[in-house]
């Protein structure tokens, strides 16, 4: 839809592009001088005490920002602020599902968007993020939850994305593992997005940081901001542990810590911070091909490229920024998971965490201008928001370089609430903790 | 796995208890304008600091309990149940 989202990789703009071209050829010849030869794969940015833009939080969001912003729109005086290293945040927490299988139509365009972008990432950033569209796979056990999943599927399909429901047999096929006669909900069938699938969080994070410096953008990590400085109505700039920086544009892309950022430029924001947990098991032998939802236990389950299953469920479900999961939703998910696919209680689990994920009060993101002329906001991404880092990113840079919102990403407006517009693809209301 | 010290049950488990939310968020007079109940439908502070909150105790005495909790440690510092909670609070603001 918007075909300047198609153009090519840019040409270097600076030095930093010395770092090279990832190939094929290159990697064979690095291996013949034992690998020794790659340089860092962004640059250790020297800050400058003014940026046109500056972008806090170095995730998927604020890095794909950044990058459109000099790929797309020309504007590279922008600086990457993050108080930690690059991708400790949800970026390289998540379960790493792609797909664009929502039932309002403003969503399954933003999302499809970013599914169209995903298909052409690894070439445009020159990394391999491990795109793999392998089909994503949501179950359904009764007539009516297969009414529901049915008009969402032709919902899509009027939409020109694909989607198809699938037979009881079909899901024998695809996922052998399910037990579709389980006590609890029995299979009646799914609701299949062959477009849909996993990318490799990290290497999204690590993809958009290079191409991001490479375009001349200054990555700065270990800097914490902790104050928002304001010219009455206009931001002007953040405070950060190691000094001010000034900004024509501050964008905050801090996921789970959005309403904390906004109150230091005093505002309130219609999001809780809540934990989401996600797990994975040692590594077996190749035994699930598709992403696998089963929505009426909360569970959901891929099996990475090394092997391990992932798989997470809902949220613990009371506000939180502990970053660390609590039992009693371990537990849930994985009795949920034995209910699906009891051969699964043989394997271990090997690790489990917990990342701040931002709710808003309609499950819906914001890609908005704020009250504050100069601030704009990036957040309320729920447990969704990496899926959408590519639209995302491309949106909201366009709002930061055009001043008017993209047209995929105009429902996303802070506004939407006063006017009675809010996006609640499940109908559950501004009950954070039950989305 | 949180422990919270029902004033009625004792210390009990998080698993019997279901989670209502903020606390603060206080629904404004009928007359109280657009703005007002924007604010207490949609606005939260969401503070990673202590935050008031009700937990109703589902598996146990079913009364609505009023928690003050810390969103990064999840320690519990207070509760007590919301009659005399909301008997604490100036009339407006039940
Ligand atoms: C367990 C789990 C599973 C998930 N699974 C999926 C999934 O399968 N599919 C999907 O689409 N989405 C999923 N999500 C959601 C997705 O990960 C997030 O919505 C998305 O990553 C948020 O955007 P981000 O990458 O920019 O966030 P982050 O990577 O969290 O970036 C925000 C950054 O801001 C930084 N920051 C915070 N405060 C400050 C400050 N004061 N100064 C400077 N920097 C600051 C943080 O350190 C962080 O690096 C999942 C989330 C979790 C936790
Ligand atoms: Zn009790």
């Amino acid at each position: 839809m918007n075909a300047t989202a198609t153009s090519s990789l840019q040409p270097a703009r600076d030095a930093r592009q010395s770092a090279g071209r990832y190939s094929g050829w290159r990697l064979f010849l690095e291996g013949l001088t034992g690998q020794r030869g790659w340089p860092q794969a962004w640059a250790k940015a020297t800050p400058r005490p003014r940026y046109r833009v500056v972008v806090v939080g170095g995730g998927g969001q604020g890095l794909a920002t950044a990058y459109y912003l000099a790929s797309e729109f020309g504007i590279t005086d922008v600086a990457v602020v993050e108080r930690g290293p690059i991708g400790l945040g949800n970026v390289g927490r998540n379960t790493t599902i792609i797909r664009s299988n929502y039932f309002r139509p403003e969503n399954v365009r933003f999302y499809d968007y970013s599914l169209r972008l995903w298909a052409g990432l690894e070439r445009r950033l020159n990394f391999n993020a491990m795109v793999s569209q392998r089909g994503t796979l949501n179950l359904f056990h009764t007539e009516a939850q297969r009414d529901l999943f049915t008009r969402r599927a032709n919902q899509m399909r009027l939409l020109g994305v694909d989607a198809e429901a699938v037979s009881r047999g079909a899901v024998r096929a695809l996922v052998p593992l399910v037990d579709l006669d389980n006590g609890r909900y029995p299979v009646l069938g799914g609701f299949l997005q062959r477009r849909g699938g996993t990318v490799r969080h990290d290497a999204v994070a690590w993809g958009y940081a290079r191409a991001a410096s490479a375009a001349g953008v200054d990555i700065i990590e270990n800097r914490e901001v902790t104050g928002i400085h304001r010219d009455g109505k206009r931001v002007i700039g953040v405070e950060t542990t190691r000094g001010a920086i000034a900004a024509d544009t501050v964008c905050l892309a801090v996921a789970g810590h959005s309403s904390h950022l906004a109150a230091m430029a005093g505002l309130r924001l219609p999001i809780e911070s809540h934990v989401l947990q996600a797990f994975v098991t040692e590594s077996v032998k190749p035994l699930l091909d598709v992403v696998l939802t089963y929505g009426a236990g909360h569970f959901y389950v891929s099996q990475s490229d090394r092997g391990g299953l992932v798989y997470g469920g809902a949220i613990d479900g009371y506000n939180s920024y502990a970053q660390r999961g609590t039992l009693p939703m371990a537990e849930e998910v994985a009795a949920a998971a034995l209910t699906l696919m009891p051969a699964l209680a043989r394997l271990r689990v090997l690790r489990q965490w917990g990342g701040v994920v931002d709710m808003s009060m309609d499950g819906s993101p914001l890609i908005s201008r704020t009250p504050l002329d100069g601030l704009i906001l990036n957040g309320g991404w729920c447990y969704g928001g990496f899926k959408a880092i590519p639209a995302g990113g491309m949106a909201t840079a366009h709002l930061i370089a055009c001043g008017t919102p993209h047209p995929l990403a105009a429902h996303l407006a802070l506004e939407r609430f006063a006017a009675g517009r809010t996006v609640d693809e499940r109908g559950l209301g501004p009950f954070p903790y039950a989305h | 796995m949180l422990r919270i010290p029902c004033p009625w049950c004792g210390l009990r488990d998080e698993i019997e208890f279901r989670y209502r939310g903020d606390a603060t968020a206080i629904r404004p007079a009928g007359d109280g304008g657009v703005d007002a109940f924007f604010s207490y439908v949609y606005e939260r502070d969401n503070r990673r600091d202590w935050h008031l909150e009700w937990w109703l105790h589902t598996g146990g005495c079913r009364r609505l309990l009023e928690i003050e909790r810390h969103t990064l440690t999840h320690e519990i510092r207070s509760v007590r149940d919301s009659a005399e909670a909301l008997s604490a609070r100036p009339a407006a603001a039940r």
